[in-house]
């Protein structure tokens, strides 16, 4: 039986690993309801890439003129922001705490304490070592404020979201008008970019539902939202851009250091794996 | 091996009485030392060592992770990112620690494919085979545990849904559920208990792999023949030769590790385990790391709940019954001309049952053309996993009794070095 059964196996084998790979490329090119995230070509991308100090001071100042008002970051103290690494790290000040722009942004914040004498809730300065202020007092108070939508905390936001510092970029700039036969409701707000199904809002062509999603938050960037302090153009794109880095870099501080490390780490490993065969081949001489 | 006499002598006054006391420099030396070694071993033996060094490397991690990890439903999130952004070095302990579970189960499945080609579950390595068999179940349970103390999205989903497998179980089922769970859902309790679980685990594996090593070294390795070692001529000492053998796929396997850990730590892992656990907001796509994505497919691939989880666990449970299901006569696949071809065809099943598990039952594998109300006909992945699950259960229980039965092998060498000397002359033409 082994001649007929070994060549039928072996087409059978063969045609599982053509069909694979036909329906697989289809079933990824079928993939995803949502618009691609655009491209940003940030400067911390890639296995030598670093992030740019001043798109992160620029990113920090959209963060907490417009994002903070509703999105809290409650992993981040301000102590981070002069950090190795981080959008106001000064190497004349190794300890953060003693960076005067990072002191006097701290000071710029109230924060709510106990005083030690009377036990009474106060408010006062922040220091360094606080984290930032949350926006609400509570999940209730945030849910009030915003038509029963809790807006997501921003600390580890570009790894929480499949596609990254490209996708909340994208989806800050990429707000349309919503396409005509889509049904929205008040709080609603229509992105390409997000992720979800509009088929049950949806009252065209059922084979042709809009990509994206629908989202609670009003498009909260416009152009020159903002004012750069280093006279940098605050076009929509760029904000967008811009927040997006300080988030990435807020959600992965220590992604720089991670890839040097990792440079020399592998670096050694090459060499050590040189010695090692160079070793195995002596050993193993005349006994294979 | 048990008949190798030990050739261990103390050389030193110290080592003399030691060894008249308690015989452990004269154990590790005939075990990693002048152990002997088949000397056609390739490449693929050297998964064992790397599979020890995963282990060592999980624990080492581990133990420093949990001096700062706090094990408590509001609190634990936010220690993993302490971990993560203050602890020094914490972000390369805790990649290493996640990446590793990933590398741990890649190099596991190799060893076990391995075994599977080579024949090495058969006489006399049956108990050696159950011994692999219980580390393995061990790892899926450790590693779930493990996946849950973060206590994002998709750990606690991921929680949820495995844990609620308990409950299909008639009458006593939903019983069973609170008691594992501490409570009437996934809550504290169930986190506490997955922490000391998955802390005491390990331990426990480690203890098998001794018996597994213990066992290995009783009846000495197999190797790619799966002809039995006959005399002096077919092994060589284990140190030097497979030291640095080993050491060198170590190293490579530790390039590709470092990639994943450096350059794309959160590759194996889902955004939505960088979310909180939030009890009242399911995800839209609840899915276990990519190790246990062919059991969840089998899972997935029967409607009734019930069924579905004896399924999962079957698939589990075949795999310890393997040694009394080949018939054949022969170890090695190299000498299974027919065999062959079942087992890459089994391998590229464990693959596909990978990507079913992977996508929602009700996807397309691909639609040839839609009904009448705009619903797609075609091959539907819940279809693909039930025909993928099926040839994952016929290839231990109808082909691997049956073709060892009908199959004519090839001629098998006579001995080890026999075989050797003939790919030697094969080489040089």
């Amino acid at each position: 039986m082994s001649a007929f059964m070994t060549k039928t196996l072996k087409i059978v084998a063969g045609l599982t690993v053509a069909f694979t790979l036909t329906v697989g490329t289809q079933a990824l090119a079928n993939s995803g309801g949502a618009k691609e995230p655009e491209d940003h070509g940030f400067t911390f991308e890639g296995p030598f890439g670093t992030f740019d100090q001043a798109q992160l001071q620029r990113g920090y100042k959209v963060y907490r003129e417009v994002c903070s008002a509703c999105h809290g970051m409650h992993l981040m103290s301000f102590r981070n922001l002069g950090q190795k690494g981080g959008p106001f790290y000064d190497p004349k000040y190794k300890n953060p705490n003693d960076n005067p722009i990072v002191k006097q942004i701290a000071s710029e914040f109230e924060v709510t304490d106990i005083d030690p004498d009377t036990g009474d809730d106060i408010q006062r300065k922040a220091t360094t070592s606080d984290r930032f202020p949350s926006p609400f007092r509570n999940e209730e108070a945030a849910k009030a404020s915003n038509s029963g939508a809790v807006p997501p905390d921003l600390s580890v936001i570009t790894k929480a979201r499949a596609g990254g510092a490209n996708y909340v970029a994208s989806l800050l700039a990429g707000y349309q008008d919503a396409p005509a036969g889509l049904k929205i409701g008040d709080t609603q707000h229509y992105n390409p970019y997000v992720h979800g199904s509009l088929a049950t809002q949806w009252t065209g062509d059922p084979h042709h539902v809009p990509q994206g999603g629908v989202l609670a938050m009003p498009p909260p960037l416009v152009a020159d939202k903002v004012t750069y302090d280093d006279g940098t153009k605050a076009t929509l794109k760029q904000e967008a851009a811009d927040v997006a880095a300080f988030l990435e870099w807020a959600s992965d501080p220590h992604a720089t250091e991670r890839k040097q490390m990792g440079f020399a780490v592998i670096a050694f490993l090459l060499v050590l794996a040189g010695l090692t065969y160079a070793a195995y081949r002596q050993v193993w001489r005349g006994k294979h | 091996m048990s008949d190798h006499p030990s050739t261990y002598t103390p050389a030193t006054g110290i080592e003399k009485w030691l060894d008249a006391r308690l015989p452990i420099v004269r154990l590790a030396y005939d075990s990693f030392i002048d152990y002997p070694t088949p000397k056609n071993l390739n490449y693929w033996w050297t998964f064992g060592g790397i599979l020890s060094l995963c282990l060592g490397v999980q624990i080492i991690t581990g133990i420093i992770l949990a001096m700062h990890y706090t094990a408590n439903a509001d609190l634990a999130f936010d220690s993993v990112e302490r971990i993560m952004r203050d602890v020094n070095y914490g972000w390369l302990i805790r990649y290493v620690h996640a990446n590793g579970a990933s590398m741990f189960f890649f190099a596991v499945y190799i060893h076990m494919f391995r075994g599977l080609y080579y024949g090495s579950y058969k006489a006399p390595r049956e108990v050696l085979w159950l011994l692999g068999c219980i580390i393995y179940f061990l790892m899926i349970a450790t590693a779930f545990m493990g996946y849950v103390l973060p206590w994002g999205q998709m750990s606690y989903y991921g929680a949820v849904v495995i844990t609620n497998l308990i409950g299909a179980i008639p009458i006593v089922g939903p019983s069973i559920l609170t008691w594992l769970q501490g409570g009437f859902a996934v809550d504290n309790p169930t986190l506490n208990r997955f922490f000391s679980l998955h802390y005491l685990l390990p331990f426990v594996i480690a203890g098998v792999v001794v018996l597994h090593v213990w066992a290995l070294h009783v009846t000495g390795q197999n190797n790619p023949t799966g002809v039995e070692i006959k005399s002096k001529e077919d092994t060589l000492p284990f140190t030097p030769y497979a030291t640095v053998k080993d050491g060198l796929a170590m190293i490579f396997f530790l390039i590709v590790f470092s990639i994943f850990v450096f350059y794309a730590p959160d590759a194996m892992g889902h955004a939505d385990n960088y979310v909180k656990a939030n009890p009242l907001q399911t995800p839209s796509h609840i899915v276990p790391e990519w190790y246990m994505l062919p059991f969840y497919a089998i899972l997935r691939a029967v409607p009734d709940k019930l069924i579905g989880v004896l399924l999962m666990f079957a698939a589990i449970a075949v795999i310890f019954a393997l040694p009394w299901l080949d018939t054949s006569k022969v170890k090695s696949m190299r000498y299974r001309p027919v065999m062959r071809w079942f087992f890459v065809l089994f391998v590229l099943t464990c693959i596909g049952l990978g990507w079913c598990g992977g996508q929602l039952p009700t996807d397309m594998v691909f639609s040839l053309t839609n009904d009448k109300h705009g619903n797609p006909i075609g091959l539907s992945v819940v279809l693909l996993s039930q025909i993928l699950a099926f040839y994952y259960f016929a290839f231990f229980l109808l082909i691997m009794p049956w073709i060892g039965l009908k199959e004519d092998p090839l001629p098998v060498p006579a001995s080890i070095s026999e075989a050797v000397l003939a790919s030697h002359n094969k080489k040089k033409g």
